[in-house]
This record gives structure tokens, C-alpha cells and sequence, in this order.
């Protein structure tokens, strides 16, 4: 087997609590070219994985803050040094907040200005596609997908949110059907209509939306959320061509700033 | 000693809650309510080895504060320490 036809190996980290890990592995199961496997939170570490999938949930009951304890957790220490040295993170909704709390993402979420858990669908639209998470979409593509929370409003401070823009680390907001990020079309308050941020190297991301439930046809979810798992591959598939090297493993690891060139 | 910690939104940060609480007040009849803030009181009890001095109690809390009781980017904190 060539490294270009070996599967991209994602890791999908369970903490006490985490309610989409099992969602999230048979999301990445509908890609032939992938493969999950469960991550324990006691781990302290982990080999031959191209991915890490931080999965929704409540990990610790949610318990202080959202991501406050699960932050601490032994794993937490691998998933550093792995971002560290440019693999793929993504961080779905807890898992968002997890990155956020680790700092690994700039910025915080908190409680919906409604007070409110929002569970409905909402629509998207991809901000980059200079990232190896969007990087199969299309420039202002407007997926369609959920959003189920409590915390989810992102926040940050005014010059944060500058270096995130000169940085290009806005890559998804919610908009409303003409794809306008208006406030009726924001579920949670979340400033500038945030979805998802990125972090400067741009391998690490977090969404508060779950592509994991929709990837595909004929279940009520749709097939929008596809784009990000298949853009995370496509990253990883392209960065071991690069390396040419007919190992997986260290070979696939990407230059952290690899994903935008298509 | 008996520690107390009050974290609260940090100025500027959105407090949702808070925003909803100035809202109902003045609905019940209570006029002039503005900056509703609403955050976090935590107790603990510090056991410290004998000898050890108040700063050295105060850096350790301030330390947990930063580090798991306050997250600095959307809260401040203040602590008061008491003796015995």
C-alpha cells in the first residue's frame, strides 16, 4: 500500500461526558479513506493518527465552565504537542470550548444571549477556504447544519478579534437564507455572527455546529457537514504526497500552514 | 484559613444573564438597577503548613484563579483570605 492510498487515521478523544464521540466516529466511517478510533481522556498519549476530533458533549457535566476540567485532562498534554507540531485538531462544539479553554483557540464561549439551549439547524457560510478544514468547500459556501448548546456564544476581546481578522481566522459564520450574518439569523449571540475560529497556524479549529450529523443522504441531517471531514483527508492525503515519503505516520504530519493551497 | 473567590464578567464581555436580570428588575417595580453583573461565588478552605506566610496563601490562590477558578479572557476575580 502506497502512503496515498493508506487511511487517514482520525482519533476521536472521549472525556467523562462527551455524547457525540460515537456520532463522530460513524461520520469519519462514511469516508472510505478513513479510519477512527477512540482516544480515552487518560491516555497520555497516542501514535499513527493524522486527526484528532475533540467530540460534543458535556464533558465533566460542564461543571465551572464549559471545557474548564476536561482541559486538565491527562490526554490534553498529547493533543498540544500533536497541534504543536502541525497535526490536524478539530474541536466540535465542546470540543470547541475545550480548545478555547485549553488556549489553544483565541477567545471563549459563553451562555446564549437567550439563555436558552439552541437546538435547531442554522446556516453557515464558509469565511476561508484557506484551511485544512475548508479547504473542499467553495468560497461562500453556505452549509447547512446544527447547532445544539448552551454556551455557544463566541466572544473575544476587540483586539483579538483584529489579529483574527488580519490573520484570516474567521472561518464560519451563521447568516440567514440570502447569506447575510444578520442577528435574527444568530442563534446565540455569538459576536460578528462567529461559528468557527482557526488558531494562527491554522491547524487547529473549532465550530460550534456538528458536521458530524450531517454526512449522509437520505437521514434527516443532509450531507453538508461532509465538506469539512473531506477537506481534513484531502489535507492530510496531500501532505504525505508532499512529503513523498512512502510512510504514514510522521510523513503525514502537515506544514501547518499547508491546508490553503488547492 | 477560609478563602472566598468572586469571579465576575469581565467589563466589556457581554453577561447575558445579567443583561436579563436589569431587564426584569425595573418590570417588578425596583427603579434605578443598572450594571448587573452576575458571576460566581466560591468558598474553600486552605490548609497551609505551619510557618507559612499570608503572601505565600495569596500567591497560591491568585494561581488558582488564573489557572481553573477564573478564565482571564471573559472574567475578573477577587479573593479575600481569612485567618483561622
Amino acid at each position: 500500500m502506497s502512503a496515498a492510498t493508506e487511511p487517514v487515521r482520525f482519533g476521536l478523544v472521549v472525556f467523562p461526558g462527551s455524547n457525540c464521540d460515537t456520532d463522530a466516529f460513524q461520520a469519519v466511517a462514511t469516508f472510505p479513506g478513513a479510519t477512527a478510533r477512540y482516544l480515552w481522556h487518560k491516555d497520555t498519549g497516542f501514535d499513527d493518527i493524522d486527526a484528532v476530533i475533540l467530540p460534543g458533549g458535556f464533558s465533566y457535566g460542564d461543571y465551572l465552565r464549559c471545557g474548564a476540567i476536561a482541559r486538565f485532562s491527562p490526554i490534553m498534554d498529547a493533543v498540544r504537542g500533536f497541534a504543536g507540531d502541525g497535526g490536524l485538531v478539530l474541536g466540535i462544539c465542546n470540543g470547541f470550548q475545550i480548545l478555547a479553554e485549553a488556549g489553544l483557540l483565541p477567545g471563549a464561549l459563553i451562555r446564549n444571549t437567550c439563555l436558552t439551549f439552541v437546538c435547531r439547524y442554522v446556516n453557515l457560510r464558509v469565511e476561508t477556504t484557506a484551511t485544512p478544514f475548508t479547504s473542499a468547500c467553495t468560497p461562500g459556501e453556505r452549509p447547512r447544519i446544527v447547532v445544539k448548546h448552551n454556551e455557544g456564544n463566541y466572544t473575544a476581546d476587540p483586539e483579538t478579534l483584529a489579529r483574527m481578522k488580519a490573520n484570516d481566522q474567521i472561518v464560519l459564520r451563521y447568516v440567514d437564507a440570502a447569506g447575510e450574518p444578520t442577528d435574527a439569523a444568530n442563534p446565540n449571540g455569538a459576536v460578528e455572527s462567529i461559528a468557527g475560529v482557526c488558531n494562527e497556524g491554522r491547524n487547529v479549529f473549532g465550530m460550534m455546529p456538528h458536521p458530524e450529523n450531517s454526512v449522509e443522504d437520505g437521514l434527516a441531517g443532509g450531507t453538508d457537514g461532509r465538506c469539512i471531514f473531506r477537506s481534513m483527508i484531502d489535507h492530510v492525503l496531500a501532505a504525505r504526497a508532499a512529503h513523498g515519503a512512502g510512510a504514514g505516520g510522521d510523513a503525514s504530519r502537515p506544514a501547518a500552514a499547508a491546508g490553503g493551497a488547492r | 484559613m477560609n478563602v472566598r473567590v468572586y469571579v465576575t464578567p469581565k467589563q466589556g464581555i457581554l453577561d447575558p444573564q445579567g443583561a436579563t436580570v436589569e431587564r426584569a428588575l425595573p418590570a417588578l417595580g425596583f427603579q434605578g438597577v443598572k450594571d448587573v453583573r452576575i458571576g460566581r461565588f466560591i468558598e474553600l478552605t486552605l490548609d497551609m503548613p505551619q510557618g507559612a506566610t499570608p503572601e505565600a496563601a495569596d500567591a497560591l490562590v491568585d494561581d488558582m484563579c488564573k489557572r481553573l477558578l477564573a478564565n482571564p479572557i471573559i472574567e475578573d476575580y477577587t479573593y479575600a483570605i481569612d485567618e483561622g
